[in-house]
């Protein structure tokens, strides 16, 4: 088995209460461990603390209780090096065309503006973008900027990627086709990948194991491992274990998603 | 302003200032020359004006006034509206005051200025500078406060210092609203330095167009006018030309 | 209330008592401005006596005259051009250069052709007001959804019944924000005009007490102008945004 290059252990999240309220247990205790190199999915209903997760391993937030490490080294506030974060919300710096913010990505790296230039074209090819280099993001399709903001995460051949409900906005075919071109990505970086989504047939098919959290305060209640071979694509979607993956999962998750739908809930 | 992508933008501008053109001398021909005169005698009038050199005169003295003017209305405007887009709680409470008085008639303020500044070209270029400051901090403010959020946190994965984060995100995601804000800023500083030696100067194409008031000079009045109208139309049809561009990249 | 208007209250308070100590120090000599608190007495005085309420109502009442013009003339043209795009395409640039053109520059002009009444001051109020009245309401008409109009077509509203019951009500917001921005141009024209060169009004005075350094009218003038607009000013606004929160909230 890989090692684990990221754990949690005991982690709580608490926000301190807002103007007249009370303070938000966002999320936990929790205990996850990522294996180095492996697909990594967590469901979760909505409010449940996803986001939150995902801010806690990149560094963004730091958590009130329990430790996060990093390959190795403790995670507080500080942003660790070789992670690479791409969020839900399109992050594209509309003044620079495709090229440029490719480049951006290598922004805080020693290396020499014929060598950057050399990654980004590299990495621009790789996520399909080779005729729309010149482009500015808004000239392109949603679709097309989150693969701009990839592109500029990968860029930096970060070891960890961490993607926020990255095809949210984008429609159910287009988002298909990106779990493919994800799952390629993820063989020819070879990084580890950590996915937060709340659809369900998505996670299924892309990661190796994944994680059910609960309704908030968000804890792990189940541990799904998908078993799939590391050389596959969407039409994983055709073998019957998917099926039961997928039930499996709603079974867990249908009930706290009721839960959520009871309570007034922010967003996760 | 909406701009809505006509069939031929540029004839249809053609159009507007022939049409223009064509209200003009209609005027002209029902009104008569004692209070009007056509376009090509104003004109002409106002080609033989510029090569008089007291018109120079006068107009080194605006351009002068102009100029520090609105450079110091951009400088303010930028530090104020930056300090208060940064800071929540002064934007907050700071807008709708200085909305407020972008609403009063700043003429109303003049002899306030005339008593402080005196009669000479300092007043002038006061007169100018609060014209022009609030647009550039409500304008430069806004470009601040809404800057996406999405785009601060990123600069934070990618471990972008403070510095580098306001000059490489910040300050490139702003830009095209404070643009916008020096382009309002720009005419509005105009009007007021043209509005301020209209009022009590001795110097400057403002006084010449009152100066033509006294003096009956229909030539005059019709010359100054337009040439100020024009002056201020086509640089902002620029600066405009500028923002759209801006806005779209 | 909160932070925010304790912020706004301070400021207000203290740039007030920083005059008032500026001048009682006499670091702000009494040629260029009176203390603030005896602007407030010879301001409750003028008041009181009633003095200038004549040339007050004269320069407020042609103020109306232009807004009024301008606001309906506005409305009514902006309407008519909303349904004629090659036209309004052709103004277009017109209306985007409009507010950058010293339109004060027209006024000697029309001290010519008009005369020395009020005229030239009303009609400079007007032309002041009247775009931003034409491009809010373009603006607000723009706005309306396609599918309200088409619900109104499916429901066998006539053009007039969807023109008042539908399109005029939804752009209620855009016709006050309209409104509130031709007072304040016509404000601003009016008075602006007085002070350039007229023989009565408040502009006028205010112009007349300066070169007679008569600071005692001078100021409480002054602080009338500025409390008049402030206040027509927050009032217009106030409406507008519950208008638009409770649009919001729909």
């Amino acid at each position: 088995m890989s090692a684990a290059q990221v754990t949690l252990r005991g982690v709580t999240k608490i926000f301190p209460a807002a103007a007249g309220g009370e303070p938000v247990r966002a999320l936990g205790p929790i205990d996850i461990e990522i294996r180095r190199g492996e697909f990594f999915a967590v469901v979760g209903p909505s409010g449940c603390g996803k986001s939150t997760l995902l801010e806690l391993i990149a560094g963004l937030t730091a958590p009130t209780q329990g430790e996060i490490e990093f390959e190795g080294r403790p995670i507080k506030e500080n942003v660790p090096d070789g992670v690479g974060v791409v969020f839900q919300e399109d992050a594209c710096f509309t003044w620079l065309n495709v090229r440029e913010n490719v480049e951006f990505g290598l922004r805080q790296k020693n290396i020499g503006p014929e060598e950057k230039a050399r990654r980004a074209t590299a990495v621009i090819d790789m996520m399909g973008l080779r005729d729309f280099a010149r482009s500015y993001p808004a000239q392109l399709s949603g679709g097309m900027r989150q693969r701009v903001c990839i592109a500029r995460t990968i860029v930096a051949e970060p070891r960890l990627i961490l993607l926020d409900e990255p095809f949210g906005a984008l429609d159910q075919q287009t988002r298909l086709l990106m779990g493919d071109e994800m799952l390629r990505l993820w063989r020819e970086t070879g990084a580890t990948i950590f996915l937060i989504t709340h659809a369900l047939d998505e996670a299924a098919m892309l990661a190796d194991r994944i994680v059910v959290m609960s309704a908030r305060p968000g804890k792990a209640i189940d541990l799904v491992e998908t078993g799939w071979p590391r050389d596959r694509d969407s039409r994983i979607v055709e073998r019957e274990s998917f099926g039961a993956i997928t039930s499996r999962l709603w079974k867990t998750l249908r009930e706290e998603s009721m839960k959520t739908m009871g309570r007034a809930s922010s967003g996760a | 302003m909406m701009q809505r992508e006509g069939s031929a933008p540029f004839r249809n501008t053609v159009i507007l200032i022939v049409g223009l053109f064509l209200f003009w001398e209609l005027a002209y021909l029902v009104v008569g020359e004692v209070a009007l005169r056509s376009p090509l005698e104003t004109v002409r009038f106002l080609g033989k004006l510029m090569q008089t050199d007291i018109f120079w005169l006068h107009l080194a003295d605006s351009l002068k006034a102009f100029s520090v003017a609105l450079a110091i209305a951009i400088a303010l405007g930028l530090l104020i509206g930056f300090g208060l887009g940064l800071h929540r709680l002064s934007g907050d409470a700071m807008e709708p005051m200085l909305v407020a008085l972008y609403s009063i008639p700043k003429i109303t303020l003049y002899p306030i200025i005339l008593l402080t500044f005196g009669l000479g070209i300092s007043a002038k270029i006061a007169f100018g500078a609060i014209h022009g400051i609030i647009p550039v901090a409500l304008f430069t403010l806004s470009a601040v406060r809404t800057i996406k959020p999405i785009l601060i946190k990123t600069g934070r994965v990618l471990k972008l210092s403070p510095t580098v984060m306001v000059r490489a995100i910040l300050f490139p995601a702003a830009v095209p609203e404070i643009f916008t804000g020096i382009r309002v800023g720009f005419s509005l500083t105009l009007i007021g330095t043209v509005l301020g030696e209209m009022f009590a100067a001795q110097h400057g194409l403002g006084y010449l167009l009152m100066n033509a008031i006294s003096l009956y000079n229909v030539d005059l009045i019709m010359a100054m006018t337009f040439l100020l109208v024009v002056f201020a139309a086509t640089v902002n049809a620029l600066l405009l030309a500028i923002d759209r561009r801006l806005h779209h990249g | 209330m909160n932070k925010v208007r304790l912020y706004q209250f301070a400021v207000i308070a203290g740039f007030i008592l920083l005059l008032e100590a500026l001048c009682l120090a006499g670091v702000i000599d009494k040629i260029t401005m009176t203390p603030p608190h005896i602007i407030v007495r010879d301001f409750v005085r003028m008041i009181l006596a009633g003095r200038y309420f004549g040339e007050i109502g004269k320069s407020l009442a042609n103020v109306l005259l232009a807004f009024a013009s301008a606001y309906v003339v506005g409305v009514v043209t902006g309407t008519i051009l909303h349904g004629y795009k090659t036209a309004r395409d052709i103004l277009d640039p017109l209306f985007a250069t409009y507010y950058a053109i010293p339109v004060f520059a027209f006024y000697p002009l029309f001290i010519v052709i008009f005369g020395l009444g009020d005229g030239p001051q009303v009609l400079i109020g007007f032309l002041l007001a009247v775009v931003a009245v034409i491009v809010t309401t373009l603006n607000g008409l723009d706005r309306v959804p396609l599918v309200l109009k088409k619900s109104a077509r499916v429901n066998g509203l006539s053009p007039l019944q969807t023109a008042l019951r539908i399109t005029l009500p939804y752009c209620a917001p855009s016709l006050l924000t309209a409104a509130k921005l031709a007072l304040a141009y016509a404000f601003i024209g009016v008075i602006g005009s007085e002070f350039i060169m007229a023989r009565s009004g408040m502009g006028y005075e205010i112009s007349y007490a300066y070169t007679n350094f008569d600071n005692a009218t001078m100021y409480p003038l002054i602080l009338l102008i500025l409390l008049l607009s402030i206040a027509a000013n927050s009032l217009l606004s106030h409406w507008e945004a519950v208008l638009l929160a409770r649009r919001g909230q729909k």
